[in-house]
């Protein structure tokens, strides 16, 4: 039981954090970022 | 699930996060709204097939930028997966997980399962994603340093970039060498140890591993039918014992102790049709007692 407790708990957290990135357009970001090369990422820098 | 099935479903599942074929021959990266998603596993998204966007990465731009916010969306999508299937990502989702099973099937004289660092090894994973993941970017604006300084998925993601733009390989320096080289020292790692860079290094594994005792989708070990005969333990790739430990936060789901157990004493669940069962079950079972 405690266990389930903490399941959902967790589920419901992600959740809302999920609900407050998408709210301040958090997505937008990670595409502004990821559609770049990053070039110290693949060895260049 | 035996090996083969599961190197068909990890292949179906890398190639779908690397759909972006085009790129392979052109050497330039998909920038399309699909990356707007973190994908559940290592995949770096300067890899020139992917579609998605590496959640390591993606936590780290956000940490290190240089107007400091909470990066919810990242965060969220992790605990998100972590909940539901734990460490399973590993297992069947990641990339560079497939990478490492690959390259240990290739025949080799010794292969290490236990030794005496192994266990204090493991601790490094957690270092790596409180330092280079959290910390560090925090403190130095601009720098994701796992991502620079570590992450091998970068350097083969760099690697298939130069096969379609040769001017790329001019422009490779010292720290390619040194990416190289970590890239090096895993692969022939994976060779004779089973998935090093999940068991030592990984920092999602660090995120999803202590997951797995709560996500949804779990292991369960009936005491009832274990003979203890430890078969489980003896196939298992990352030394846990399901027996004692079905949701260690090593496991990373790959079933084989569920395959190989003579007495069918472990078995997969996931909550919600469990949850169903038990409820039918009840409801079967009153039914009949209002008959009888």
């Amino acid at each position: 039981m405690k266990k389930k407790i903490g399941t959902v708990l967790c589920l419901l957290f992600a959740i809302l954090l999920l609900a407050l990135g998408i709210s301040k357009d958090q997505p937008q970001s990670v595409l502004t970022k990821a559609s770049k090369v990053c070039l110290e990422c693949i060895g260049i820098g | 699930m035996d090996k083969k099935k599961r190197i068909i479903i990890q292949s179906i599942a890398a190639l779908a996060q690397n759909a972006n074929f085009k790129g392979f021959f052109t050497g330039k990266i998909y920038d399309g709204k699909a990356k707007s998603v973190c994908v559940p596993g290592l995949n770096c998204y300067s890899c020139p097939g992917a579609v998605g966007a590496c959640p390591i990465g993606s936590l780290q731009n956000a940490l290190s930028g240089y107007r400091f916010k909470l990066p919810y969306y990242v965060v969220g999508l992790l605990l998100f997966f972590g909940v539901l299937v734990g460490r399973l990502i590993c297992g069947f989702l990641c990339p560079f997980g497939l990478l490492q099973d690959l390259l240990h099937h290739v025949p080799f004289p010794v292969k290490l399962k236990r030794f005496r660092a192994d266990k204090w090894l493991r601790i490094v994973k957690y270092v790596v994603l409180v330092a280079l993941v959290i910390v560090l970017p925090i403190c130095v604006k601009l720098t994701p340093f796992f991502c620079k300084y570590l992450c091998p998925s970068g350097t083969v993601s760099g690697l298939l970039l130069a096969l379609g733009d040769r001017g790329l390989f001019q422009a490779f320096g010292g720290l390619f060498a040194w990416k190289a080289c970590i890239l090096g020292i895993i692969v022939l790692a994976s060779v004779v140890i089973a998935r090093p860079f999940c068991k030592y290094l990984c920092p999602l594994g660090a995120i999803y591993g202590p997951l797995n005792k709560v996500s949804i989708y779990h292991l369960e070990c009936d005491p009832s039918k274990c003979i203890s005969c430890g078969k489980c333990s003896s196939v298992c790739d990352m030394c846990v014992d399901p027996s004692k430990d079905p949701n260690s936060a090593e496991c990373i789901r790959c079933l084989r102790c569920v395959h190989e157990c003579p007495a069918k004493a472990l078995s997969p669940r996931d909550g919600v049709s469990g949850s169903f069962r038990k409820f039918f079950l009840k409801r079967k079972a009153g039914e009949e007692k209002n008959l009888g």
